[in-house]
């Protein structure tokens, strides 16, 4: 598809436009931090920024989400019989994803719209969502992105990649979602023949710039037992202070529970995030628990995301690399130094390379 | 797109209490729509969520057979929040059934074997549910020898018992009916623990003979060796897990075991297959 320049001026006024057609969601700076939201008539996005403090799979996925309505009311027909809620199938784009963000979509997808069930609720969502990527033109030092199977400049999970040079943008479509986009904001205005080695430029600067990886090559010859019982889990939880921020701000963090809330003579059926950091999580009503240790619980997060996602899927980690939840675990756990461990853990000598990420 | 979370509405037909201390009822459930009940197609081994607007759901074994139409059951054990109001309900009350969800018992690949069914205590729902299906003229001939070890602690404690007195009296299936003790001196069946019985009566392993095995985990574990002094292969174990669910598709992540989930992979699973997991249940 054709690569389209554009100015400053032109981004903003087409994402303006576009406005129209979609509910436009984009980072825009709030307190000390950028966050997703949507934006209001005449509301711009803000592209000065890292990456914003949540990611956007809160667009997709609300952390707290109606799935259905009922009625107590024992003079209704329909008393105690759940009604489905009408939920989004208006068309949303969000714009300004970074690439890590971008790949945690197809990694979740896999999760909620499997050949055996369709969330409908998830899937509804994703279905009438573009989204339009920014590249990254510089890393922050917790990113480790190229070696999470994307980069700053990543195209899966995109519809468009947008990459910002000076005060122009490169306008690259990547699917029919994103030539609509496109259309639907008017960007148009054919790059010149050196645009392509432009942005290979800047892609190699981009990539250059992140320093930091993590090796994930041998953690599928790796079996799952000797994994789980490898000795260094109660090392590795022992700051762990249980608080769940990792879940919540992972883009590929997807576990939920369902609860009922009643007012009255009616309520909600809702689900909310929830997370595997939480002893409520798998505790039985019989009082027993399955990870009822602290080290049982961060041993589940890292396992799921390097090892059974690994093996069932055979299509990398659960984790694109963003580095959100090294940047804000209150204890320093860093998921780079624990997949290292992980990968070059032998079992036969019980060791493995602790050398910093 | 069929939205796997909304229930089927339902109406409760009619509830059993099964034990003495009214702590396991059996509830016999009416589907509203009559189309429903030919999409809650099942069998044996399968669950369902049973759905309480206002509570919430609870993963329950189906209890009833497939060989039985016009209701679905499920017998409850009263233990935690949507269970105990589940005990306070009345029949004609109407709630949701989700499902059937899991993999059932294999049953393509138990025909022609022998079975025998190792239950303790109230984990005998799904197990009832598979003697029923085995059992009924157009299936029996599909099994060599069936052999029943059922325990629990005291005879009015014992789930079935009209059920499990007309299966004793049959010739087609070996009954081993046991208690923990009792002083009743009309008790006419066994007293010892499941896993002393299963030493004594259950058959021999061999290629052609399965056992599966559902009841409290402390069961289980002093069952296993006695099955393997028998000469069972870890291959020949079927085994039912629990664990805490809530979607019973596995989406919501919380019920599972290493890469597993009990809800969607299992809950059946066979010896051979647990003993490569994380023992997470």
């Amino acid at each position: 598809m054709t690569l389209i320049k554009i100015n400053k001026k032109a981004l903003d006024l087409g994402i303006e436009k576009a406005k129209s057609a979609y509910q436009v969601f984009g980072p825009v700076k709030q307190k000390n931090d950028h966050d997703y939201k949507r934006l209001d008539k005449n509301e711009l996005p803000d592209f000065n920024f890292q990456n914003t403090r949540l990611s956007p799979k809160s667009i997709i996925y609300p952390q707290s989400q109606i799935m259905f309505r009922y009625s107590l009311d024992e003079t209704s027909d329909d008393c105690r019989i759940m009604k489905e809620v009408e939920n989004v199938s208006a068309p949303m784009a969000i714009v300004g994803v970074r690439p890590c963000d971008a790949l945690s979509f197809p990694i979740v997808r896999r999760n909620f719209d499997s050949p055996e069930y369709q969330d409908t609720y998830w899937v509804k969502a994703y279905e009438a969502t573009t989204f339009v990527g920014l590249a990254c033109n510089s890393a922050c030092s917790t990113c480790f992105c190229t070696s999470a199977g994307t980069g700053p400049f990543g195209e899966e999970g995109l519809d468009v990649l947008l990459v910002a040079d000076g005060d122009d943008f490169y306008v690259k479509p990547l699917t029919e979602k994103g030539t609509a986009f496109v259309g639907a904001a008017g960007w148009s205005g054919t790059a010149d023949a050196s645009a392509g080695e432009k942005i290979e430029a800047l892609k190699q600067a981009a990539e250059t710039s992140v320093t930091s990886a993590v090796k994930t090559d041998k953690l599928r010859e790796k079996t799952t037992l000797e994994l789980y019982d490898a000795p260094f889990w109660q090392e590795e939880a022992f700051s762990c202070i249980n608080c769940g921020t990792c879940t919540y701000v992972c883009p590929t963090c997807w576990c939920f529970d369902v609860q009922d809330e009643t007012f009255g003579k009616s309520g909600i059926r809702m689900r909310n995030w929830d997370s595997c950091m939480f002893p409520l999580f798998t505790s039985h009503a019989s009082g027993h628990n399955p990870r009822d240790a602290k080290y049982q619980r961060v041993r589940q997060r890292f396992m799921h995301k390097l090892k059974y996602y690994v093996d069932k899927y055979d299509n990398g980690i659960q984790c694109v690399g963003c580095g959100r939840c090294i940047r804000l675990c209150p204890v320093n756990i860093d998921i780079r130094r624990i997949c290292n461990k992980m990968n070059s853990f032998d079992a036969e000598s019980c060791k493995c390379e602790t050398a910093a990420s | 797109m069929q939205n796997p979370y909304l229930p089927y509405p339902v109406r409760i037909d009619e509830i059993i209490t099964e034990t003495e201390d009214k702590s396991l009822k059996t509830f016999k459930f009416v589907f509203l729509n009559p189309d429903d009940e030919k999409k809650f197609a099942y069998a044996s081994g399968q669950f369902a969520e049973l759905s309480i607007p206002g509570l919430g759901e609870i993963p329950i074994g189906i209890a009833s057979s497939p060989m039985e139409k016009g209701f679905i059951k499920f017998t409850v054990f009263k233990t935690g929040k949507v269970t105990s109001y589940l005990h306070s309900m009345k029949e004609g009350d109407i709630m949701g059934v989700r499902g059937p969800l899991g993999h059932p018992f294999p049953w393509d690949m138990l025909e022609g074997k022998n079975i025998v069914i190792i239950g303790g205590g109230f984990a005998f729902t799904t197990l009832r549910s598979s003697i029923f299906s085995m059992l009924d003229p157009a299936n029996r001939s599909k099994f060599g020898d069936l052999h029943v070890i059922y325990g629990a602690r005291a005879p009015g404690m014992l789930l079935y018992k009209e059920e499990l007195q007309a299966w004793a009296a049959r010739d087609d299936i070996h009954m081993n009916i046991t208690v923990d003790g009792t002083d009743d001196p009309d008790w006419k069946y066994l007293k010892g623990f499941v896993p002393t019985i299963t030493e004594e009566k259950a058959p021999p392993g061999s290629d052609d003979t399965y056992a599966i095995v559902c009841g409290p985990p402390i069961m289980i574990k002093f069952t296993q060796p006695v099955l393997d002094k028998l000469g069972y292969s870890h291959d020949n174990i079927i085994m039912s897990l629990e664990n805490r669910m809530k979607c019973g598709i596995g989406i919501c992540g919380r019920c599972n075991i290493g890469e597993k989930f009990v809800c969607k992979d299992g809950p059946v699973f066979t010896l051979s297959q647990l003993n490569q997991m994380p023992k997470e249940y």
